[in-house]
Parts: C-alpha cells; sequence; structure tokens
C-alpha cells in the first residue's frame, strides 16, 4: 500500500514529527511504501540543516535525510510556508537574493500542489500536526 | 511559486474534504489551510470544505484585520465559488455552542454552470450526523 | 470506516469530543501522543470514552502510554494496546484516516 504523511509542525516543540517518522518506519518495515513526505506550516522548520540538538537527543532533522537516503523517500517541503518561515534551498536563496540556503540533504522545496498529488496518488494519506 | 500546475493522474477523482477547526487570526493553520483549497481547485477533484469547532469562526461577517496588523485572508473566502469548490460545510452544533447563526456568517455564492449560471448559496449548516456520514465517504481528508 | 487519531489530552482540547461527535458507529478510534491521557481509568472521560466505545473501537499507541508513565491495567476496559506496527496495519484495513489535532 502506498502512504502519504503529511507533518504540520516543527520538530521539538511537539511531538507530531516524531509520530510521523515512527509511522514512516513501521509502514517501510511492513513492507509498504512512502509516496511523499509532505512538510507544511511549521513542519517546514523539519527541513533545516543547521539544526544542532544535544548529543543525547534524537536528531529530527537527521533522521528525516537518513530515511530519505536508504529508502529513497520524496520529503517535499512546501514552498509557500518556507518563504514565510525562511527554509531556503539554493534556487529559492537565488530567487529572493538571500545569503544563504539551509534546505537539509533529502528535502526539496515545491508546491502545494505536491500535497494534493499525494492525496491522489496514495491509497492512504496520514497527517500529523498539533 | 513553483510547480503547481503539476497535472492531475487521469482519471483519478478523488472526494476531498478540507477540515477547518481553528479560529482564523489566533494561528497560521487557517489560513494556509485556505491556501490547500485555492490550489486544490486546479486538479478536478470533488473538493468540499467543513468548518468545525472554532472554525466557524473563519466565515464570520466583518472581519476586520487593520488594526491587528494582520492580513484579511477570509476575505478570499468570496473567491471559493470560483474555485471549483461546490459546498462548504458548517456544523449547526459548533454554530450554535458558539451562540452564532446563519445570519453571522458571509453570504457565499457560487454559479451553478448546470443550471444555466444561476447563483446558488455555496454555505450549507448541516447536523453532526450527516457530517458524520459526509466525512465516512471521503477519500482525502485534511485538516487544518 | 474511518480509522480516527486523536493526539490531545481531552482536559486540554476539544479534539476528542469533536472525534466521538462526528465519527461513524463502527468507526476505529486511534489514541496517540497526548490523546492516550483520555483513556484513564479514573479520568474524567472515561465515562464518555466508554459510551463512545459501545459503537466504536479504541486503541492506544504503546509507546505513548509508556513515555507517560501510564499502566495498560489502569485504562478503561476494551482499549487495544498497539504498536506502530499495530498502527500501520489498523491504517491499512481502515478506508481512509482523519486526524484530530
Amino acid at each position: 500500500m502506498k502512504f502519504a504523511i503529511v507533518v504540520n509542525e516543527g520538530p521539538y516543540t511537539h511531538q507530531a514529527s516524531d509520530s510521523a517518522y515512527h509511522f514512516a518506519r513501521a509502514a517501510l518495515e511492513g513492507g509498504h511504501a512512502i509516496y511523499r513526505v509532505f512538510f507544511y506550516h511549521d513542519g517546514v522548520h523539519n527541513g533545516t540543516r543547521l539544526a544542532s540538538p544535544p548529543q543525547d537527543e534524537r536528531d529530527v532533522v537527521n533522521r528525516w535525510s537518513k530515511l530519505a537516503a536508504e529508502h529513497d523517500i520524496d520529503l517535499v517541503v512546501c514552498v509557500a510556508a518556507a518563504q514565510r518561515r525562511g527554509i531556503v534551498d539554493a534556487a529559492e536563496k537565488k530567487r529572493h537574493a538571500k545569503d544563504a540556503d539551509n534546505i537539509a540533504p533529502g528535502f526539496r522545496i515545491s508546491g502545494l500542489g505536491q500535497l494534493i498529488e499525494a492525496g491522489i496518488r496514495a491509497d492512504r494519506l496520514m497527517a500529523f500536526g498539533d | 511559486m513553483t510547480d503547481e500546475a503539476t497535472a492531475a493522474p487521469p482519471g483519478a477523482v478523488k472526494k476531498f474534504m478540507y477540515i477547518n477547526r481553528r479560529a482564523p487570526h489566533g494561528g497560521n493553520y487557517a489560513q494556509e489551510g485556505l491556501e490547500v483549497a485555492l490550489i486544490g481547485a486546479a486538479f478536478d477533484q470533488e473538493v468540499s470544505l467543513a468548518f468545525i469547532d472554532d472554525g466557524v469562526f473563519q466565515l464570520k461577517t466583518g472581519q476586520d484585520t487593520a488594526a491587528a496588523g494582520l492580513k484579511n485572508f477570509t476575505a478570499a473566502f468570496a473567491a471559493l465559488g470560483d474555485y471549483e469548490v461546490k459546498r462548504i460545510y458548517v456544523e449547526a452544533e459548533s454554530l450554535a455552542r458558539r451562540g452564532l447563526t446563519a445570519d453571522d456568517l458571509m453570504p457565499l455564492m457560487y454559479e451553478d454552470e448546470d443550471d444555466d449560471y444561476a447563483e446558488k448559496p455555496l454555505i450549507e449548516i448541516i447536523g453532526k450526523d450527516a457530517l458524520a456520514d459526509l466525512i465516512e465517504r471521503q477519500d482525502v481528508l485534511l485538516n487544518f | 470506516m474511518l480509522l480516527h487519531t486523536v493526539n490531545k489530552s481531552p482536559f486540554e482540547k476539544n479534539s476528542l469530543d469533536t472525534c466521538l461527535r462526528l465519527s461513524a458507529p463502527g468507526s476505529c478510534i486511534l489514541l496517540i501522543e497526548d490523546g492516550v491521557y483520555a483513556a484513564l481509568a479514573g479520568g474524567a472521560f472515561a465515562a464518555q470514552l466508554q459510551d463512545g466505545m459501545r459503537a466504536r473501537k479504541l486503541y492506544a499507541i504503546d509507546a505513548d502510554l509508556q513515555a507517560r508513565g501510564l499502566d495498560p491495567a489502569g485504562l478503561i476496559d476494551g482499549v487495544e494496546v498497539i504498536d506502530y506496527r499495530g498502527f500501520v496495519e489498523l491504517a491499512t484495513r481502515c478506508d481512509q484516516v482523519q486526524s484530530w489535532f
């Protein structure tokens, strides 16, 4: 079965990203596919590579990046939500003449259409938020 | 915005319902929820919106955000009828609990292309059991 | 038949109340994160939840119970405790999933 996952909250402030990650892991272990993980609202903060959590804590961002690398999962950060909150990739950096980008490995920035399309393509849409 | 024009897969029409349960201005969920509904219209799916709990406050008439310094995104609700949204459901119990009636809600309309473009009200106030039944029959549920 | 998830404590937010009001009979309800507090046998929501369970099946995530120091023995009768594998299995078995935040 194909799952799509929406993450509506950033790391650490809420458990949403953790729950989404554990669900994704369990789905993959169960032989299912993750069609896409879409990060919306404050969820876009999951996509910054500049976070440095303490050594004895889970690394929420890195965990998503690793999962994407290991299982070839499409991690999409909503462009409109990202622009508001300062999550930037190389193209966005150029477009808005910023002095840096901060997108984490495995993530890409794209439009809200990717969320709708995931809803159409996937068998189940799982939302994790606050 | 990038790649918004992604076409829907051929033949796939799903029932999308956007469930709105937040008041409009104290948080950003409501505004970004409406953005999804507007973008979603380009995908030729069967789209409805439901307003439940504090979400009913999003449709309140007379919202003026100027003094608060916020964007009044709720003005865009008037455009929903042009975006292929045919139904906005408001839960009767949520409305009554907040001391509101149909008269407190924006008079949103759409033109019915199957009925000589007659102007029809977009908002339907329905009871909890009918709404539960509708939710049960959706293919995709998105919450804001 | 839908799977409804609730991730908020009923002592803080109305998500559980709305879920019970708007979930059709026959639905499955899964308590995750702070949602698990609703199932405390001695808690103020036990009666409402048990009433809702006459027509619905109730589940709770084990990891979220453990994290909060809640022993399954202290929950209302009839709650099935599952892990994330069970969550995935429940999501595949139900037609769609509705998340009440």
